[in-house]
């Protein structure tokens, strides 16, 4: 090795480190200031206590916002599940032209501007008479999951041989039997992954929520925003804590799915 | 039932899905950039003509284009070695690296941005390190700065940075650079004319994510610069949420559309020139 590469090599580990530490800070910072006694976010904390945690129960528009942005993630992600998914059959198994049209055309709502679709969701819902703000998140956050779902299950269905299917039914199996048992449990992985990563877009979505909520109806990130400009103070941090955990879990249930190798490609 | 026969009935699989973001996503898009070229005698483009004819316009379009490009700097800087270090770390430093990439990006943005709210003010984390190691003789405020900005936006954007430069790193085959070196190029001369073609492609692709992504970015700057620094994103969000001013706003998205559509166009294009793989 020439003394450019040792430079080059050292300056390349070095910054490594750097990203790490700075990709982790935000979230270290929010947890330390949760269990922090103080009311400013003094940093190290003078102290530690759960004061921020025992008000969460009664913290008002926390649990009505969480329990909105739960249903609608989860309700959300299954549509998605089960149209994404015929339609990546479709793109695989179809032999008509314009496939990859379609499939950028589904994954695109990912490339433009978030708040661009929010608006113009805003007036086609308007123009048709759709008013109420529940029904209309469901149907905005459809788009927001289907991206996801069509990227993952399309990757993984494009490695999956189709031929295994005739063979099941050759042993005797229905051809919804062989469906079953062949072709569902070897997709597990990308249902599992890509309906973790939808839950969680839909969860955590806030340009086009923004335009489909009204004061009784709100998503978790639209009622967090409005703590962080009314009362910004550390039981703001104490909900950021619990999303982070989430976040840790899903981390976790995807090392075990496919490993996190496989949860950084792109 | 065959369905080998039948003239592909499986296409029609694709239909719901089509159909539904057809209607749903594309149709109102198509709708409101229309409305943005429609007057009361049809086809106009007096709307843009007022936008762009008032400073204040360029103003906002100016401070969206630099601070994109710089957050897209920063980002590349610190992107680029990460993902070579990704692709050759291995044990511990390599989770540790996983889990800093992809652990970030199943959390929400309003998390993210709050907790740089934290980590900017005047004694937070970032001033005290740079007083504690002596590049700042006092603390700072960071928050509502341009580069406090700057910082958060390159915080949240850095792993879409990272993840398609290092999906090409990660294909190089390393016995290209000995095979250079064996014929006697020096490590720089095998950078630029080996590593570097080779991991274009990554970058075009790392580079049109975050560049857009920054231009069309609402959370972090209202959070982290505040009302008095305009982006087009920003502005386009008060216009229809606090100033009810759909006209400009409309005119704004449409911008902001524009201008997302052709980098996601020219990257993609450029992508197939170089020989990407995506």
């Amino acid at each position: 090795m020439t003394a450019i590469e040792r430079v080059a090599s050292a300056l390349v580990w070095a910054i490594a480190l750097f990203a790490i530490v700075f990709l982790l800070t935000p979230l270290v910072v929010t947890v330390a200031v949760s269990f922090g006694s103080s009311a400013v976010f003094t940093l190290p904390p003078p102290g530690w206590s759960m004061r921020w945690y025992n008000q969460l129960p009664a913290t008002r528009g926390l649990w009505p916002s969480l329990a909105t942005s739960l249903q609608i993630a989860t309700l959300s992600t299954l549509v998605s599940l089960v149209l994404g998914t015929l339609c990546a059959i479709a793109l695989v198994r179809g032999r008509f032209a314009g496939r990859d049209a379609i499939a950028t055309f589904l994954v695109s709502p990912l490339m433009l501007p978030g708040l661009v679709v929010g608006i113009a969701m805003l007036q086609g819902f308007k123009a048709v008479g759709l008013r109420e703000a529940w029904p209309s998140l469901l149907v905005a956050h459809v788009v927001i999951t289907m991206p996801y779902v069509v990227r993952t299950v399309l990757a993984a269905l494009s490695l999956f041989d189709f031929t295994l299917i005739d063979a099941a039914r050759t042993l005797g199996c229905s051809y919804g039997k062989a469906l079953r048992k062949v072709m569902v449990p070897a997709l597990a992985p990308a249902f599992l992954t890509s309906a973790m990563f939808a839950f969680l877009a839909s969860m955590d979505n806030y340009p086009i929520s923004i335009f489909f909520t009204d004061a009784w109806t709100k998503t978790l990130p639209i009622q967090m925003l409005q703590f962080v400009e009314e009362r910004p103070d550390p039981v703001i941090a104490a909900i950021s804590a619990g999303l982070i955990l989430l976040a840790v879990i899903a981390l976790i249930i995807g090392d075990r799915l496919v490993g996190l190798r496989r949860l950084a490609d792109f | 039932m065959s369905t080998a026969t039948q003239r592909d009935p499986i296409g029609w699989l694709a239909l719901p899905a089509v159909a539904y973001l057809g209607l749903v996503y594309a149709l109102p898009l198509v709708f409101l950039l229309a409305r943005s070229v429609t007057g009361p005698e049809g086809f106009t483009l007096q709307l843009f003509g007022q936008f762009f004819a008032d400073p204040y316009s360029w103003r906002v379009i100016w401070n969206t284009l630099r601070i994109a490009l710089l957050t897209t700097l920063v980002c590349l800087l610190i992107g680029f070695p990460v993902a070579i270090a990704m692709a050759r770390a291995k044990g511990l430093m390599q989770v540790a690296l996983l889990v800093a990439i992809i652990l970030p990006l199943s959390i929400g943005v309003v998390v993210k941005a709050f907790a740089w709210q934290i980590v900017l003010r005047r004694d937070g984390v970032v001033s005290q390190f740079l007083v504690g190691t002596g590049i700042w003789s006092e603390p700072q405020r960071l928050l509502f700065t341009e580069t406090g900005l700057v910082m958060g936006a390159a915080n949240v954007f850095l792993p879409f940075m990272i993840l398609p430069i290092y999906s090409v790193v990660k294909l190089i085959d390393p016995r290209l650079s000995e095979a250079g070196a064996t014929l006697g190029a020096s490590p720089l001369y095998r950078f630029r004319r080996i590593f570097l073609p080779l991991t274009l492609p990554g970058l075009v692709s790392g580079i049109a994510f975050v560049f857009s992504m920054s231009v069309s970015m609402f959370v972090i700057p209202s959070l982290l610069i505040g009302d008095r620094f305009q982006m087009l994103a920003t502005l386009t969000g008060r216009s229809f949420l606090l100033m009810r001013n759909e006209a400009l706003g409309s005119t704004t998205a449409v911008v902001l559309l524009v201008m997302a559509v052709s980098i996601v166009v020219a990257s993609s294009w450029l992508a197939k020139r170089l020989g990407g793989s995506q």
